[in-house]
């Protein structure tokens, strides 16, 4: 089984690399972008047969207190099997 | 005064901190490895700028999760003196001994310069010997842009936890003298017992006369100071 | 096995009669393994076939140095027991491509070539080159180059924790396909401490030390020895990913294995690896290495014995340790967490053997690789020169003319303020930067040993392009003269030839001029060229870059106090301009003015020959400035370069004071070349009024002129020639043209 966490900062957050982002895209002549936020991308590897309750809430702690920071960021999981 | 600078693979200022405070403050100081435990005795522990675990996550991320800031934590909560700065700063966020956090300049750049600060109060162990006229300190970072949510920063206000903002060298709170886009003008802030500072300017580096600025002594004779008076 | 067709000869960069000197000196068909080995090492990037010849003509010892051409960095003896290496190195290719990282591993292979000798990298500065930024056709593209080479040198300086303390940051067409990243790096040690990368002690272990290896920049070495097309942007795989942090921990790991005692050779894995740095280390003592590629540390799975010994990942070291002792070795690696794998032994058949899972996949004689490699005397005619003799002639200007120029000069892409550059950089940590970037020398204390050691990197495309031999004479002039306004005295010097095809006789030929002027002037100034790098096949699309060689000079300042300022820190300070107001002023001076800035930037064109300059003045002045600033009588001090005295004066009016001047000269000279021309040997000096007299009798003494040219002024600039006034105008607006336009062109207003 595989976790996918995807860490944002929170939309209160001033992201100026997305900022960035955005202002190039839209020079480059890609008029219909209006935002993007830019964010960090896991990918956690969980051993053969566990449990997938068990497994979601032990990622979700991982997420909460190392990968993201709480104060400035987001996160969602996604569990693959 | 005993004083114990931490190292972090990754830490670079370490060696600063050590020779400012023995060579130009006549203190001793340690070097303490983040695999231990044991802070030897120091009567004050500095956490020192750098890229501790290459900054790797988040800055001063991984940091907290080693054997070292388990005894920084117990040392600071029974009301030791902790200065973290610039990376250490970014540390004591991540370790929640600080409120806030430290993310990217709001320019995207890092940035290397002298800037002026303005002392928030006098009231703590690291402020009571600043002058009340701006102090010019560098600093150094990438990810140095103070945040917090507006209640935390009026509580910072109210409290009067803030140790330094960023000012002009007239003292005045202009854009253009916040190098990193802080909330607030925000430099340096103190925790709810006052015995931990972290800040984002760089103190040792403006210790020296040949330097160009002894400005930062303050802070560390500040510390001295209430050291003395506790002992 | 592969079969070695022409066409696979040919994909390695390997001639016809390189490849039948392979097949004669094994008599047999090399390995696919063994061809790749013999691709890199016998590239132009690391054998110097093209320029070795003429290499050998360079001055290369002194009183001073302690190890010259041929190890990883040149040292030179700073007294006290203490030593400094330096080197520099260039990254031009990887950075045209990938402009972060390759920036950024350019600083991670020259830090390793400064601590694999033992020494503790204190200082990088940088000389880079890009095509303009308002090029209407590529100045995007230009402007994405720079932010990312910038980028990439701030990351990976910043995270080590080396202050980046100086450098040089110049724009020209002829870089818009192929910028310059030009990378010095300065470390100090004590005499005892200086490792060299030699395999020694036949039976001993070989130690592979640092990252895993994986497929980066496989070939980057034979890369950089061609000439760039259209698809190298294809080549983007082969660019290097570098992880500053790992190179901090191996730099703290090696530095404490070798004070264990158990290291006796030491060589970092930079261009070609694995390859380079065993046959090296065996070549470099006549003896032989083998070693088994399964006990290489792997990142990916299923490399061939082709890629692991052609793959240049980053932040890996070679080391040689006394058998019995890999344990203590060992433990220093583990303590800080760093891979370090026993991969073979020494032995005494002066071969390089490589095995793989017990067959042997290449084996070749060490000095067949590196001493006898390819040398060529290739065929040199006349330096290629695109500009006309004779330009037009030059009309005079007044005020308002010259005030306009002043302004453009100064706004201009080569002379406005760098500091959006630097300020991304770290130049001050380890606390020891008492002159930092945007002055004329970067100047360092050296705590340990109570000195201070200064450091000016410098190259001057435009002088090059129109006489590379007088071109290369003047750069080594002006570096040597820019430590010497911060009294320093030069200890040696390294090089980074930058240059296009040397195929090409009359590129081959600007190669041997230059060549040729720098190993004069070093001689004539006591700064030994203690090692370098050659940069060639610069061209893109068959246009070659204007001939670049860039000069770095290092000189010791004794004592750790700061220098004095390059800006004027007072009012009412005496200006002296040593040297005179315009020494060579007999000399074809409207043909020397079509290489000057204002030609080029104000008229718009380029002619004629560089300045004139006689060395044995030059080094007159230069003396008499060292002795005067070490003698503590001056107060300020720059050096006249591009843009002459009107652009000197102003630079030295942007100091943090707000301190401007008043300055006459006189009026025997058309008041455009009194304010604009480059004629060089000359200083402007401030001291204070009680120490003119003083000061004009040590220059009598000396033989150099010195009249007085003015005094400082608040807020203010005044330039006079003769009885006019041509210059007169508040600080804060040019200024603000000059701090401000580098930003206005990456930032938009």
């Amino acid at each position: 089984m595989q976790a996918l966490v995807h860490v944002t900062l929170k939309k209160t957050v001033l992201d100026p690399q997305g900022r960035a982002i955005t202002a190039a895209l839209n020079n480059l002549g890609h008029a219909g972008v209006a935002g993007v936020r830019q964010g960090k991308f896991f990918e956690i590897e969980l051993a053969d047969g566990v449990d997938p309750a068990a497994a979601r809430d032990q990622v979700e702690r991982i997420a909460r207190e190392v990968l993201a920071n709480p104060v400035i960021e987001e996160f969602t999981v996604d569990l693959q099997p | 005064m005993k004083f114990g600078v931490v190292i972090f693979p990754g830490s670079n200022c370490d060696h600063d901190a050590l020779y400012a405070l023995e060579s130009n403050l006549g203190q001793e100081a340690v070097p303490i490895w983040h695999q231990s435990e044991d802070l030897q005795g120091c009567d004050a522990v500095v956490l020192p700028g750098g890229f501790s675990y290459g900054d790797y996550l988040r800055a001063g991320a991984i940091a907290h999760f080693s054997p070292v800031m388990k005894a920084v934590k117990r040392f600071a909560d029974s009301d030791g003196l902790v200065i973290g700065i610039c990376n250490g700063f970014q540390a004591l966020t991540e370790a929640h001994l600080l409120p806030g956090a430290l993310v990217r300049n709001a320019n995207l750049h890092f940035v290397c310069k002298t800037v002026h600060l303005a002392a928030g109060t006098k009231d703590s162990p690291f402020t009571s010997h600043c002058p009340s006229t701006p102090l010019a300190i560098p600093v150094a970072h990438g990810e140095g842009r103070y945040h917090a949510d507006a209640a935390t920063l009026d509580e910072l206000e109210r409290a009067d936890r803030i140790a330094f903002r960023y000012c002009d060298a007239e003292g005045k709170l202009t854009e253009a003298a916040n190098p990193n886009g802080s909330a607030r003008h925000i430099a340096g802030v103190l925790s709810e017992g006052r015995n931990v500072l972290g800040m984002m300017p760089h103190p040792e580096r403006a210790a020296d006369p040949v330097m160009g600025s002894t400005d930062g002594r303050c802070i560390f004779e500040s510390m001295i100071g209430a050291l003395s008076l506790a002992s | 096995m592969s079969e070695i067709t022409p066409a696979v000869v040919r994909e390695h960069g390997l001639t016809a009669e390189e490849y039948q000197r392979v097949l004669d000196r094994l008599g047999r068909t090399p390995t696919l393994t063994e061809l790749g080995v013999v691709s890199v090492m016998w590239s132009e990037h690391c054998s110097y076939k093209s320029s070795r010849l003429h290499l050998k003509k360079l001055p290369t010892k002194g009183p001073g140095i302690l190890v010259g051409p041929g190890e990883n960095a040149g040292i030179v003896d700073i007294g006290g027991g203490w030593a400094a290496a330096f080197k520099i190195e260039s990254h031009n290719h990887p950075s045209y491509i990938e402009p972060f990282q390759g920036a950024a591993t350019g600083v991670g292979g020259i830090l390793r070539d400064i601590f694999t000798m033992g020494a503790r990298p204190i200082a990088v500065l940088d000389s880079l080159r890009f095509g303009p930024l308002d090029d209407p056709e590529n100045g995007a593209r230009n402007r994405h180059i720079l932010e990312g080479v910038v980028g990439g040198i701030s990351h990976y300086g910043n995270c080590f924790g080396v202050p980046t303390v100086g450098g040089e940051c110049l724009f020209d067409p002829g870089y818009s396909g192929n910028p310059l990243v030009n990378v010095f790096a300065l470390g100090i040690f004590r005499h005892d401490q200086i490792f060299f990368g030699r395999a020694t002690g036949v039976g001993n272990p070989v130690i592979y030390v640092g990252a895993k290896t994986g497929r980066d920049g496989i070939k980057g070495a034979s890369m950089a020895s061609e000439e760039f097309s259209a698809d190298s942007e294809a080549k983007r795989p082969n660019v290097q990913v570098g992880d500053p942090f790992l190179e901090k921990l191996l730099l703290e790991a090696c530095i404490e294995a070798m004070q264990t005692g158990a290291v006796l050779g030491i060589q970092d894995m930079g261009a070609a690896g694995l390859t380079c740095s065993t046959c090296e280390m065996g070549g470099r003592s006549g003896a032989g290495i083998e070693i088994d590629l399964k006990l290489v540390p792997q990142r990916e799975t299923g490399m061939t014995p082709y890629e692991i010994m052609l793959s240049e990942s980053q932040e890996r070291m070679l080391l040689v340790a006394e058998r019995g002792r890999e344990a203590e070795v060992f433990a220093v690696f583990e303590k800080w967490g760093l891979d370090a794998a026993e991969i073979g032994t020494v032995t005494d058949d002066g071969l390089l053997r490589v095995n793989n899972h017990g067959e042997t996949v290449a084996e070749l004689q060490n000095s067949f690789l590196t001493d006898d490699a390819p040398l060529y005397d290739r065929p040199h005619t006349v330096p290629a020169r695109s500009a006309p003799l004779d330009g037009p002639p030059v009309a005079d200007v007044d005020s308002a003319q010259a005030l306009d120029a002043l302004r453009k000069l100064v706004g201009s892409a080569d002379l406005c303020s760098k500091r959006w550059i630097w300020e991304q950089y770290d130049y001050q940590v380890r606390t020891n930067t008492t002159a930092g970037p945007g002055g004329d020398a970067a100047v360092v204390r050296v705590k340990e040993a109570g000195v201070s050691l200064a450091m000016a990197l410098d190259g001057n495309s435009r002088y090059c392009a129109l006489d590379p031999k007088a071109g290369a004479m003047l750069n080594v002039a002006e570096s040597c003269r820019n430590l010497s306004v911060v009294g320093a005295q030069p200890l040696g010097a390294t090089n980074n030839l930058n240059f296009g095809n040397p195929e090409k006789p009359e590129i081959m030929a600007q190669l041997v001029a230059a060549i040729e002027g720098i190993g004069e002037a070093c001689s004539h100034f006591g700064a030994p060229i203690t090692g370098g790098n050659v940069s060639l096949y610069n061209e893109t699309l068959g246009k070659g870059i204007n001939p670049t060689p860039v000069l770095g000079v290092v000189g010791l300042i004794p004592g750790m106090e700061a220098p004095p300022s390059s800006v004027f820190p007072a009012e009412g300070l005496t200006l002296l301009l040593l040297g005179g107001w315009m020494p060579g002023a007999e000399d074809a001076l409207d043909r020397r003015f079509g290489s000057s800035q204002y030609a080029r930037v104000v008229l718009g064109q380029t002619w004629g020959l560089p300045p004139a300059l006689d060395l044995d003045f030059e080094k007159k002045v230069q003396d008499l400035t060292r002795s005067l600033v070490r003698e503590g009588l001056v107060e300020a001090a720059h050096d006249l370069s591009d843009g002459g005295l009107a652009v000197a004066a102003a630079e030295c009016s942007f100091g943090p004071a707000g301190m401007g001047a008043s300055i006459a000269a006189p009026g025997d000279l058309p008041a455009v070349y009194a304010l604009f021309h480059e004629s060089p040997s000359r200083v402007l000096i401030a001291v204070r009024a009680e120490t003119v007299e003083r000061v004009q009798q040590e220059a009598a003494a000396a033989g150099v002129p010195a009249p007085v040219a003015g005094r400082t002024v608040a807020g203010f600039l005044e330039l006079k020639v003769g009885d006019r006034t041509l210059i007169a105008a508040p600080i804060e607006g040019l200024y603000e043209a000059w701090d401000g336009a580098l930003r206005r062109q990456l930032e938009g207003e």
